[in-house]
C-alpha cells in the first residue's frame, strides 16, 4: 500500500502527467455517464431521421448515423469498448510479459538465452496479420480480440522486465532474501516484481495506445468488434462510408480516437519522466 | 562479410518454419470447413471435395505437401476465387502495392532524416518544438484515421486530387495514398534522428572536427550523418512491417487492387488458402528485407560484423 501511495504521490507531481491523465479520465467519464443522460439507446432506429446534422439543442447531439441511430450514445458506447479491449488486453500483456521476463531474468543462463531467443523469434512476425488469420478461423468475439491483442504486446514488456531484473537479481536485498532461504518464487513475487512497478507502470501507460491501435485498425477492416455493437475503430470506418453527405460521421470518433491514442503517448512520456525509467529507451 | 549473410540468413529460416507451420494450424483448427455454407452439401460431394483439396489425408501429411509445394512455389488453389491459384493471385497484385509502399518507405525515409537532423541542429527552439509535436501526433495517429480525414480535405472539399484509384492518371492517384502511408513514418523516423543526432553532436570526434574549424553543414554532411542515421537503419524492419500493415488499411481505403485488399476480402470471406498464403508471403517478405536491413547495416557499421 506504501509503494501505491508513493507512486501516485509522485505521479502528482508531474503537471503532464496530470493534464493528460485527466483528460483521459474525464473522456471515459462522459463515456460511460453519457449515454445514460440520453434518452436514446445504441439500437433505436429512426428512419424519419437518417444523418441529421450534430447540434447543441436539439434531440440528437452528434447527429444520427444511416440507420437514424443516435451518433452521440453510439460514440460513446464506441469509447467504452474500444477502451475497455485496450485494458483488458493490456492486462493480459502485462501478466505475461512479467511473469516470462522476470522468470527469464532471474533464472538467467541458458533458460535466459532461450526464452529471449523464442521473443526475437516472435519479434520477426508479422503479428497483426496472425490475428487477422485467427479472425478468420474462429468466431470473432471478445474474448479472441482481448486474447489476440494481449499476445501481441507482452513480447516489449517481457523485454523491459527481464532487463531490469537481471539488474535486480545481484543488487543487495535479494541476496539477503536468498541467504534466509527464501523460494525463487518468493523472491520473484515479493522481492523483484515491487520494484518493476515503476518500469511496468510506464510501459502499460504505452501499451494501451498500441492496444487500441490494433482493435481499431481490426473493427475497421471489419474484423473486430461487430455490429450491432461498435467501437471507434467501427464508426471510423462507417464514417469513411458516409464522408460526403455527412461529414461529422467520421470526423467526431476520428478525432477523438486521436484525442485518447495521443493523450495515452503524452501520458507515457510523462510517465517516463516522472519514474526516470532510463532502461526503456 | 560473406559469413555474416550467411549466418543471418540460415538464422532466418527457423523463423519462417515457424510462422508457416503456425499459421497452416490456426487454419486447420478452425472449426468448421472451408467448404460448410448455407446450403448442406451431398456426402458424396463433400468426400470428393476433400479428396480434391487433399483435406482427408492426415495432419502432418498435409502439413507436408503444403510445405513442399511452398517449395516449388505452388500455394494451392484458392477456395473462393475458383478459377485462380493462391500464387496467381499474389503474382498479379503484389506489384502495387510493392509500388506504393516504396513510394512511402522512400518518402518517410527522406523527410524523416531531414526533419529530425533539422530539429536536433536547432535544439529546443520554438521550431523544433513544433517539428516534435507534429511527430508525436503523426505517430499517435493511425493511418486509417489519417486517410479518410485527407481523402474529405483534398479530395471531397478542396477536389485537388481523386479519392479513389482512377483508371489513368498515374501520379496524382499516388499521392494521397502514399503520404497517408508515410506519414507515421515520417514521424517516427523524426524522433529517432533528432535524438541520435543530438547524441552524436554530442560526441568527442564531432567536437574536433568543430575544433579543426569545420562548418556546421560539413560536419553534419561528413560526420554526423552516418552514425546518426544507425538507430533509423535498424529501425527499417518494423517500419516495412508497420507499411505493409497499413497499406491492408489503405488499399481498402482507396480502393486499389492490391496485395492488401485481397487479403482483407480472404479474411472476410473465409478463404482460407488465400488468407494463408499471403500471411506466409508477408512473412517471408518481411524476414527477407529484415534480413537485407541486417546485411546493409554490416555494410555500413563494420563492429556489428565481428560479433
Amino acid at each position: 500500500m506504501r509503494v501505491l501511495a508513493d507512486i501516485l504521490r509522485r505521479i502528482r507531481q508531474s503537471r503532464a502527467a496530470v493534464i493528460y491523465g485527466g483528460i483521459l479520465v474525464a473522456v471515459v467519464v462522459v463515456a460511460f455517464i453519457g449515454p445514460l443522460l440520453s434518452p436514446h439507446d445504441y439500437l433505436q432506429t429512426d428512419f424519419d431521421n437518417l444523418l441529421q446534422r450534430p447540434t447543441i439543442s436539439g434531440a440528437h447531439f452528434f447527429g444520427t448515423d444511416d440507420l437514424g441511430r443516435d451518433s452521440f450514445v453510439r460514440t460513446m458506447l464506441g469509447v467504452q469498448v474500444t477502451m475497455l479491449v485496450a485494458i483488458v488486453a493490456s492486462v493480459v500483456s502485462l501478466l505475461i510479459g512479467v511473469t516470462y521476463g522476470a522468470i527469464a531474468g532471474y533464472v538467467g543462463g541458458r533458460v535466459d538465452a532461450v526464452m529471449m531467443r523464442f521473443v526475437d523469434t516472435l519479434y520477426a512476425l508479422p503479428f497483426v496479420f496472425f490475428v487477422i488469420l485467427l479472425m478468420v478461423a474462429f468466431e470473432r468475439n471478445f474474448f479472441l480480440i482481448f486474447v489476440a491483442i494481449g499476445a501481441i504486446n507482452w513480447l516489449d514488456m517481457a523485454r523491459i522486465v527481464r532487463g531490469q531484473t537481471l539488474s535486480l537479481r545481484e543488487r543487495e536485498f535479494v541476496e539477503a532474501a536468498r541467504l534466509t532461504g527464501a523460494s525463487t518464487a518468493r523472491i520473484i513475487f515479493r522481492h523483484i516484481a515491487p520494484n518493476l512497478i515503476g518500469v511496468v507502470i510506464v510501459y502499460v501507460t504505452l501499451t494501451i495506445p498500441q492496444a487500441i491501435l490494433v482493435e481499431s485498425f481490426l473493427s475497421f477492416l471489419g474484423l473486430g468488434i461487430q455490429e450491432p455493437q461498435t467501437s471507434l475503430g467501427a464508426l471510423v470506418d462507417a464514417g469513411v462510408n458516409q464522408m460526403e453527405g455527412a461529414s461529422f460521421m467520421l470526423l467526431i470518433p476520428a478525432a477523438l480516437l486521436a484525442v485518447i491514442l495521443l493523450c495515452f503517448n503524452f501520458l507515457g512520456d510523462a510517465m517516463r519522466d516522472v519514474f526516470d525509467a532510463r532502461s526503456v529507451r | 562479410m560473406l559469413r555474416y549473410a550467411l549466418l543471418r540468413l540460415l538464422g532466418a529460416i527457423p523463423t519462417l518454419l515457424l510462422v508457416i507451420v503456425l499459421a497452416f494450424l490456426m487454419v486447420h483448427a478452425a472449426p468448421g470447413g472451408p467448404f460448410d455454407d448455407e446450403r448442406v452439401l451431398p456426402p458424396e460431394t463433400a468426400a470428393a471435395l476433400a479428396e480434391a483439396y487433399n483435406l482427408d489425408e492426415p495432419l502432418h501429411r498435409q502439413i507436408f505437401n503444403y510445405l513442399f509445394g511452398l517449395v516449388r512455389g505452388d500455394l494451392g488453389p484458392s477456395y473462393r476465387y475458383r478459377d485462380y491459384t493462391v500464387g496467381e493471385l499474389i503474382g498479379n497484385a503484389f506489384p502495387v502495392s510493392l509500388k506504393l509502399g516504396a513510394m512511402a518507405m522512400l518518402l518517410a525515409t527522406v523527410i524523416g532524416v531531414a526533419a529530425g537532423s533539422f530539429a536536433a541542429l536547432r535544439r529546443n527552439s520554438v521550431l523544433d518544438r513544433i517539428v516534435m509535436t507534429f511527430a508525436m501526433t503523426g505517430i499517435s495517429i493511425p493511418v486509417f484515421v489519417v486517410a479518410p480525414v485527407l481523402v474529405l480535405l483534398f479530395a471531397v472539399k478542396l477536389q485537388w486530387l481523386p479519392a479513389g484509384w482512377s483508371a489513368n492518371d498515374s501520379v496524382a492517384r499516388f499521392m494521397l495514398p502514399v503520404i497517408s502511408l508515410a506519414l507515421p513514418q515520417i514521424a517516427y523516423i523524426a524522433r529517432l534522428m533528432r535524438a541520435s543526432m543530438i547524441e552524436v553532436l554530442a560526441s568527442d570526434f564531432i567536437r574536433t572536427a568543430r575544433a579543426q574549424g569545420l562548418g556546421t553543414s560539413a560536419i553534419v554532411r561528413y560526420h554526423a550523418l552516418r552514425p546518426a542515421m544507425l538507430p533509423v537503419l535498424s529501425y527499417m524492419g518494423p517500419a516495412i512491417a508497420a507499411i505493409l500493415t497499413g497499406s491492408v488499411v489503405i488499399e481498402e481505403i482507396f480502393g486499389i487492387p492490391g496485395l492488401g485488399q485481397f487479403f482483407v476480402r480472404g479474411a472476410l470471406n473465409r478463404d482460407y488458402t488465400l488468407v494463408l498464403g499471403i500471411v506466409i508471403f508477408y512473412a517471408a517478405l518481411i524476414v527477407l528485407l529484415n534480413f537485407i536491413v541486417d546485411v546493409f547495416y554490416g555494410v555500413i557499421d563494420p563492429r556489428i560484423r565481428r560479433r
